[in-house]
């Protein structure tokens, strides 16, 4: 009987074992790094309309993040301030700064300034930041550090893994209400905050959701 | 070549396995040749066109369920499991046959196993298929089906290990790929024949990929031969389980009715029950459209199913008569309430359709003259199957009377719920006749084991 298939073809099942092997490896390494929200979601900066820097503003002038996102403890959404806001201080700092154009033309024709939104949650998943502040939580575990940022970008993933991830263990991330806004707090010591922390939660009553209905409602 | 020679005892069989005294080549020939001939029986071409109609209406009717969603279904509270989940069990089912004949029987030496393990693993595995369909489909959302494996994922969401819906996948899917090894294995020295005997190079070519480069040398044999016996091995303890591990999704729940130890060995005991029906029905089917095989599939081999039918039967018989005694033992009114419901409530004509199906039927078999007609065994091979197809409905009905008397409600399927299952059946029977007409439908080479001529001690008289 004339041979069916030519000699090489003995290496054929080691290749594919082999090749098998690689592919598979390859697919897990590229969906470990593609695949992850780090990758696709973090470090998101879109160009706003305006140069506004948070950097001068909360950083150097030292302003308080309630000035502008006056109802972040009351209600769902942080807010965007309105132009009335900036013009509080505008009308007499630096008014004719060519930067600020778009700013007037808003006052001027009571137009919103179309700022771009950094941080976006999916339809699906209901957010409220009035209870987050209220338990204690700064402003700098979900946004990162932004008095320090010229432009603001997203430096945390938002994904369900990592809201489960505080959910399911708050303690790292809960702060004197006093403290919200403060972006160089420290626990005085690690013994000090246990104590309070204990404390803290006892009299709040912190219990997050660890529920579906918790976010998805 | 002593192939399979499994027996402990060097005690001969009192009658023929295999009848028409055939030699080692007109095994090769009357099997391989089924697959080699040019034309096919028309009855094949027949069963094929209806087959493959009603396997394109499924896919049709779940195209459609994917868009509208699993209301199109009958389900509503409080029968909120339907069909999906009686489709499942009996699919499931009936696949251990084929893992009973294929592994357990074989570490038992069963001799006789050798004419219908083939097949009967085949049906196990497009039975397995046919099961998997249904926990595939009545997820809702099926673009998010692999959430029912253990992936991680960027939503921290993670399979619940407590749930028995969960050890399904698991015990399923162990099934599946210890099933569909174990055939491939056994089939391997067959497909070597095939490639051998191979006349053109795209058939050569085919069977010579599948052979995996099978050359029958001793040490291949002896490979083989551990390799099969590890097999089956394997797969003994999934006969057991896997159906033990279905009944749970009810056992585990805390339903009056389903909420009972007896459930685990019920289960496989009716698993059994049905898959060897479905195992007599098949071969009949085969009989009839390729009567060369007769001497194969002798009506010996129909007349031991049959026996396994009737003890199986007669098991699950016990456990239905086990359930009511420990209602009314238990001393619990709401599961004393299940069982009087169920035989006289609304689904009251379901319980008596099992009943009869399941219980009364397979007491025939006690009469060897009706365990040796073909006409019987066929139809009460159909009858068992539907009486365990009823069985698995009875149970799941039994959601119908719920904690909440203002809840009750009737079941009524819509023609969705039927035209899956009926095109579940068109896909099983479309993979099956593919087979018969493709592969070799009885293993060659175990039947040559079990051959006189085998015997090391065949013709002992002439070596004197």
């Amino acid at each position: 009987m004339a041979q069916i298939f030519p000699k090489w073809f003995n290496k054929v099942p080691l290749l594919i074992i082999g090749g098998a092997g690689f592919a598979g490896v390859c697919l897990i390494a590229a969906i470990w790094y593609f695949g992850s929200q780090e990758y696709t979601e973090v470090g998101f900066q879109p160009i706003q309309p305006i140069p506004y820097s948070h950097k001068l503003h909360a950083g150097e002038l030292g302003m308080d993040c309630r000035y502008c996102h006056s109802q972040v403890e009351y209600s769902r959404h942080a807010q965007i301030p309105p132009t009335k806001t900036c013009m509080n201080c505008h009308v007499m700092i630096k008014p004719e700064s060519d930067k600020l154009a778009l700013l007037r033309d808003s006052w001027e024709k009571e137009e919103p300034i179309h700022w771009v939104r950094v941080h976006n949650l999916p339809d699906y998943a209901f957010f409220d930041h009035s209870p987050h502040l209220r338990a204690g939580v700064g402003c700098i575990s979900c946004h990162g550090d932004v008095a320090q940022m010229e432009e603001v970008s997203q430096v945390k993933s938002l994904s369900m893994g990592w809201c489960l991830d505080c959910h399911r263990d708050p303690d790292p991330h809960l702060r004197p209400v006093s403290e919200i806004t403060n972006m160089n707090w420290r626990p005085e010591s690690p013994l000090a905050q246990i104590k309070w922390l204990n404390a803290h939660k006892d009299s709040l009553k912190i219990n997050p959701p660890e529920n579906c209905s918790g976010c998805h409602r | 070549m002593k192939s399979f020679e499994n027996t402990l005892t060097a005690q001969e069989p009192i009658k023929p396995l295999i009848l028409g005294n055939p030699s080692f080549s007109s095994v090769t020939e009357t099997i391989s040749g089924i697959c080699e001939k040019k034309e096919t029986p028309i009855w094949w071409w027949i069963a094929l066109g209806i087959s493959g109609l009603l396997s394109l209406n499924l896919a049709a009717m779940i195209g459609y369920l994917v868009w509208e969603g699993t209301g199109i279904w009958g389900l509503n509270i409080p029968v909120s499991w339907g069909w999906a989940i009686v489709n499942f069990v009996f699919w499931v089912g009936i696949g251990h046959a084929g893992t009973l004949i294929s592994a357990i029987l074989f570490l038992m030496r069963q001799k006789w196993r050798t004419s219908i393990n083939r097949f009967a693993e085949a049906m196990t595995i497009f039975a397995v298929l046919c099961a998997a369909i249904f926990p595939g489909i009545h997820v809702g959302r099926m673009w998010v089906m692999h959430w029912m494996f253990p992936l991680p994922n960027q939503m921290g969401l993670w399979v619940n290990f407590r749930s028995p819906l969960l050890w399904d996948v698991f015990a399923v899917g162990t099934y599946f790929t210890c099933s569909a090894l174990f055939w491939y294995t056994g089939l391997i020295p067959d497909l070597a024949t095939f490639r051998d005997r191979a006349k053109n190079r795209i058939k050569k070519t085919i069977f010579g990929v599948l052979s995996l480069g099978w050359r029958g040398g001793n040490k291949q044999w002896k490979h083989y031969e551990l390799a099969y016996l590890l097999l089956a091995g394997i797969s003994t303890p999934l006969v057991l389980s896997v159906h033990s591990v279905v009944s749970t999704d009810f056992a585990v729940s805390i339903i009056p009715g389903w909420h009972t130890t007896i459930f685990p060995p019920y289960f496989v005991a009716g698993a059994i029950f049905s898959g060897f029906a479905m195992v007599l029905t098949l071969s009949i089917i085969a009989r009839a459209i390729f009567p060369q095989i007769k001497n194969f599939i002798t009506m010996d081999h129909l007349g031991k199913i049959a026996k396994v039918i009737l003890l199986t039967g007669t098991m699950v018989g016990y456990a239905y008569s086990m359930e009511f005694f420990i209602a009314w033992y238990s001393g619990n009114d709401y599961e004393r309430f299940a069982f009087i419901n169920r035989a006289l409530g609304p689904f009251a004509w379901a319980y008596w359709i099992m009943i009869t199906c399941n219980v009364l039927t397979p007491q025939i078999f006690w009469f060897k003259k009706l365990r040796s007609s073909i006409p019987v065994l066929f139809i009460a091979s159909i009858i068992v199957n539907i009486g365990m197809w009823f069985e698995r409905f009875v149970i799941v009905m039994t959601l119908h009377r719920d904690f909440l008397p203002s809840s009750w409600d009737y079941y009524t399927p819509t023609m969705f719920d039927i035209g899956i299952f009926v095109g579940s059946f068109g896909f099983f029977f479309f993979m099956f006749l593919l087979f018969l007409r493709f592969l070799p439908m009885i293993s060659m080479t175990e039947i040559k084991g079990v051959l006189p001529q085998a015997d090391p001690h065949h013709g002992g008289n002439s070596h004197e």
